[in-house]
């Protein structure tokens, strides 16, 4: 318990991974999906820095710097999308959003 | 000689894909004359392979290519001309030709006239292959090929709603007897092993009785069924629906004869079980007697001489079932000549009298037609069997076979028969050409038929008059291959008496006939008569209720059966299943559809939720692949 | 000992932030939340000895990311409340630790089974951030570039997206049909 090790990292990233989930399904609000969706991305960078911890190798923490970029990037169009539904619709909520339906 | 052979037999086809080309341009001549010269060329070539088979007594035997060849069956196209065969030919070409010409004037005005000829020399095409085949397969390709060619030819005039309702019953009566003959065939396959003529029948002696019998009883349903003998008899009297050139060829000469060919041909089995050649005999007598009874009252011109050839079908079956094969097929050669004659002059009084067919309403033709009433008198003569016409050779031998056997029974159904044949041939010819002109009544004008017409029905004449004098090369040249079995009497006192004594009884029912029909005071029959009346005369002419028995207990019973196959089972089972795999499938379609809402969040549950299941899936396999020798362990150790 | 108590205090300290900003309905708080969480994780990555990633994570996702939401936050009315039609609870908490689990099992699964060989090893002695230097420019040189060009991408697309009369095109218009325009403007803004 009180030596840390990978497991407990990996139990961390879990359970903030069940955290991101949750959110992405029950928000009803595009803002706040995308806000589930950072949630989900962090505790993937989480997990993949506690590994490249542990076995001294720095493939983990690239990987998350090249996550974090991508996330940047997702929400500048992800922002730039939402903003140009609100001005159409004046709503962002996703009950409205179904006209690709099948 | 190869090339007459193949000449004689391809001829037909030739002529027939020809006409067949102007199947659907409006009428020419040529579609008609050059089918007609074709069939010129294969009697040529059926004349010239007569007169090598019976000069020579070599026979030709060609395998054309193979057919079929499976494990142990074999099955070649093959091609026989032997002295029965080529007998065969010379009646089947000879007749076709003259009916093809004579068919050229009768059809003259008929819209599908290039249509007939197809089908006609389609016709002669296949019963070409039916007499020349050398095995059981090619005649059975032969004898389908006829049926469906008269069911064509017989239906001409699809129009006529009885037309193509008596070329149903024809095919189909044929079907049911072919069915006979295929498990015949089947049983000559599966005991001898080949099909081929001569093999199997090499085989036969060697077989048991009982199988022998089997295989003789199915061949003779299928000639039954052909040759239209009782029960399956009411097609031919129907089939004068067709146009008579039809008649004349197919019902009087070549496919109704067909049954007795595949009897003469099958010669060698049927000497092995000579109790199914007595029942064949036997069932030919009664036939020759019941036709020729239906014959006596019937007002239907074509039908009378229907019922002739059918009676006359009775008479060789009865001499082939006696033995005396070489007899039926000469009996068969003249009947075909003169009752293609008959029937021919009748289709010219046909035309002449706008398509009347009742006797009674003709008389005195014979001051307007005379080319005509003299072909038929001399038909109907040769057919009433007096000397020395041919009819006479034939018919008379036939009688001697039933005698000199000790058939007596037979031999008195025959002779009273003969009596009867003698008075309804020369009724009909009585009513048509003498007597009181009574179709003036009806307001017709009948005239001759063309000049041409009568030149080409010349042939079948003189062969009338003058085919009892090949009696005699005929019957060395057919014992090559038949038993030459000789009939006769045992006294020569005997013999006269038989021969005076059926000359006689025969004149007197011709000249009954005169006598009773020629009167001034014939009227036309309108039911009210006594005769009419009568228990007998309504039994004759309604055929003995038989069709109507066919059509009330077997047609109805069988429609019926049919309606509840088609809409209980076809539709609901069959139908069904079908459509209800198809409608479970798109039921599915459509309830999954729902998943795709377009709700953005209701796609990421579902998202998730097929993500965990693929996961899981992965999970399982990563672990059983991981212990799979565990779980070999473990499950060796249930017993799996 | 204290690597514990950081990491069992920041570990709670997430895990709560998280769960606020998954689970309120009203939006601001939930950005708030959000952006401790951020700061929180990079907490993290300094127990991990991942410093330039701790400071990446600061500046970029806490910073810039968050800045981000918060202008996309004035689109909304924050003080009322966000409405939510409200799922089946068991089936997404079920579906959801699920679906973690799952994901950590199988990617776990072969790092705990076996030996692993490190593909790029740390050397001794070195700061982290140099040898972050080191690998990123020379092995990961291509996705650094790639990544570049993305995030240049995505710029551009947030300003067409976002912005206003894009439509025109002001260094490729007349003087005169400038003039127009602004006297148009003028119009508008009196």
């Amino acid at each position: 318990m009180m030596e840390i090790g990978l497991n407990h990292y990996l139990v961390l990233s879990t359970i903030l991974f069940a955290i991101g989930l949750v959110g992405v399904m029950r928000r009803k609000n595009l803002l706040m999906l995308f806000f589930a969706t950072e949630i989900l991305l962090n505790s993937v960078n989480i997990s993949f820095a506690a590994i490249s911890h542990y076995y001294g190798d720095l493939t983990g923490q690239m990987f998350a710097f090249f996550v974090i970029a991508i996330a940047a990037s997702e929400v500048a169009v992800g922002l730039g999308l939402l903003i140009v539904w609100h001005k159409k619709h004046n709503n962002i909520d996703l009950d409205n959003m179904s006209s690709m339906r099948g | 000689m190869e090339l007459f052979l193949y000449t004689a037999l391809f001829s037909p086809l030739v002529g027939s894909l020809f006409a067949a080309l102007f199947g659907a341009s409006p009428k020419t001549k040529i579609a008609g004359i050059v089918p007609s010269a074709l069939l010129g060329v294969s009697l040529l070539s059926s004349t010239i392979l007569l007169i090598l088979v019976f000069t020579t007594g070599h026979t030709l035997h060609v395998e054309m290519m193979t057919w079929m060849a499976t494990g142990d069956l074999y099955i070649p196209f093959g091609f026989v001309v032997d002295q029965v065969s080529v007998v065969m030919m010379m009646v089947v070409t000879l007749v076709s030709t003259v009916v093809h010409v004579y068919a050229i004037g009768y059809m003259d005005h008929d819209k599908g006239f290039n249509r007939f000829f197809s089908y006609l020399s389609a016709f002669v095409f296949s019963m070409m292959i039916l007499v020349m085949s050398d095995n059981f397969a090619g005649l059975f390709i032969g004898w389908e090929g006829v049926g469906l060619c008269s069911w064509l030819l017989i239906g001409f005039w699809y129009h006529k709603e009885s037309a193509s309702w008596a070329a149903n019953e024809a095919f189909i009566m044929n079907r049911i007897a072919d069915l006979g003959m295929l498990i015949g065939i089947f049983l000559v396959y599966w005991n001898t092993g080949t099909l081929q003529y001569d093999a199997a029948f090499a085989a036969m002696p060697g077989l048991d009785v009982a199988t022998l019998t089997w295989i003789g009883i199915f061949l003779f349903i299928g000639a039954m069924g052909k040759s239209a003998q009782f029960p399956l008899h009411t097609w031919l009297a129907d089939a004068m629906e067709g146009p008579t050139p039809v008649s004349a060829l197919i019902h009087a000469a070549t496919m109704v004869t067909a049954g007795v060919y595949l009897v003469v041909r099958s010669s060698p089995l049927y000497e092995l079980i000579p109790n199914v050649g007595l029942f064949i005999a036997s069932l030919g007598a009664f036939v020759a007697l019941f036709a020729a009874s239906m014959a006596l009252v019937n007002r239907d011109m074509k039908r009378v001489i229907a019922y002739s050839t059918l009676s006359q079908l009775g008479y060789m079956f009865a001499a082939a079932g006696l033995g005396a094969y070489w007899v039926a097929l000469f009996h068969l050669m003249a009947h075909a000549f003169f009752k293609a004659l008959l029937f021919l002059g009748a289709g010219n009084v046909m035309h002449a009298m706008h398509d009347e067919l009742d006797p009674f309403k003709m008389g005195g033709l014979n001051k307007v037609m005379k080319g005509t009433f003299l072909m038929m008198t001399i038909a109907s003569v040769a057919l009433a069997g007096i000397f020395p016409l041919a009819g006479f050779f034939s018919k008379d031998l036939i009688l001697e076979v039933a005698f000199v056997n000790h058939h007596y029974v037979i031999y008195a159904v025959l002779l009273f028969t003969a009596a009867l044949t003698a008075f309804y041939s020369f009724r009909l010819v009585a009513l048509i050409f003498h007597g009181e002109e009574r179709y003036k009544l009806f307001g017709i004008h009948p005239h001759e038929a063309y000049k041409f017409m009568l030149v080409a029905m010349s042939p079948l004449l003189l062969l009338a008059v003058i085919a009892g004098a090949f009696k005699a090369g005929y019957f060395d040249m057919v014992t090559k291959l038949l038993p030459a079995t000789e009939y006769h009497v045992h006294s020569a006192a005997t013999y006269w008496i038989m021969t005076i004594g059926t000359q006689l009884l025969v004149g007197l029912a011709i000249f009954y006939a005169y006598k009773k029909y020629t009167r001034k005071d014939i009227k036309v029959p309108d039911g009210t008569s006594k005769m009419e009346n009568s228990f007998v005369y309504k039994l004759l002419i309604n055929q003995y209720y038989i069709p109507y028995f066919y059509e009330e207990y077997i047609v109805k019973a069988y429609r019926e059966l049919s309606e509840v196959f088609w809409t209980k089972i076809d539709q609901k089972v069959v139908d069904g299943t079908v459509d209800g795999i198809a409608n479970v499938l798109y039921q599915t379609g459509e309830k999954t559809r729902v998943m795709q809402s377009g709700n953005l969040s209701t796609m990421l549950k579902w998202m998730v939720a097929g993500t965990v299941a693929l996961l899981s899936l992965a999970v399982v396999f990563g672990l059983a692949a991981r212990y799979s020798g565990e779980i070999k362990i473990f499950l060796s150790g249930l017993g799996v | 000992m204290f690597e514990a108590i950081a990491f069992y205090l920041f570990a709670f300290l997430t895990i709560a932030m998280f769960y606020i900003a998954v689970s309120t309905s009203q939006a601001l708080y939930a950005l708030s939340a959000l952006a401790a969480g951020m700061i929180f994780i990079s907490a993290f990555f300094f127990i991990l000895g991942a410093d330039f990633l701790g400071a990446v994570q600061i500046v970029v996702y806490s910073g810039a990311v968050m800045a981000l939401y918060a202008f996309g936050m004035m689109f909304f009315d924050t003080t009322r409340e966000v409405k939510e039609k409200q799922g089946n609870k068991a089936i997404i908490i079920g579906l959801s630790s699920l679906a973690a689990l799952m994901v950590v099992v199988i990617v776990a699964a072969p790092i705990v089974g076996n030996n692993i060989e490190a593909l790029y090893p740390m050397t001794e002695g070195a700061g982290n951030t140099q040898e972050v230097g080191m690998v990123l420019f020379t092995k990961y040189l291509v996705p650094f570039e790639v990544a570049a060009v993305m995030l240049l991408v995505a710029m551009i697309a947030g300003i067409v997206l976002a912005g206003k009369k894009m439509d025109l095109s002001l260094t490729l218009m007349s003087d005169s049909e400038l003039m127009i325009m602004k006297e148009e403007d003028k119009k508008v803004n009196l």
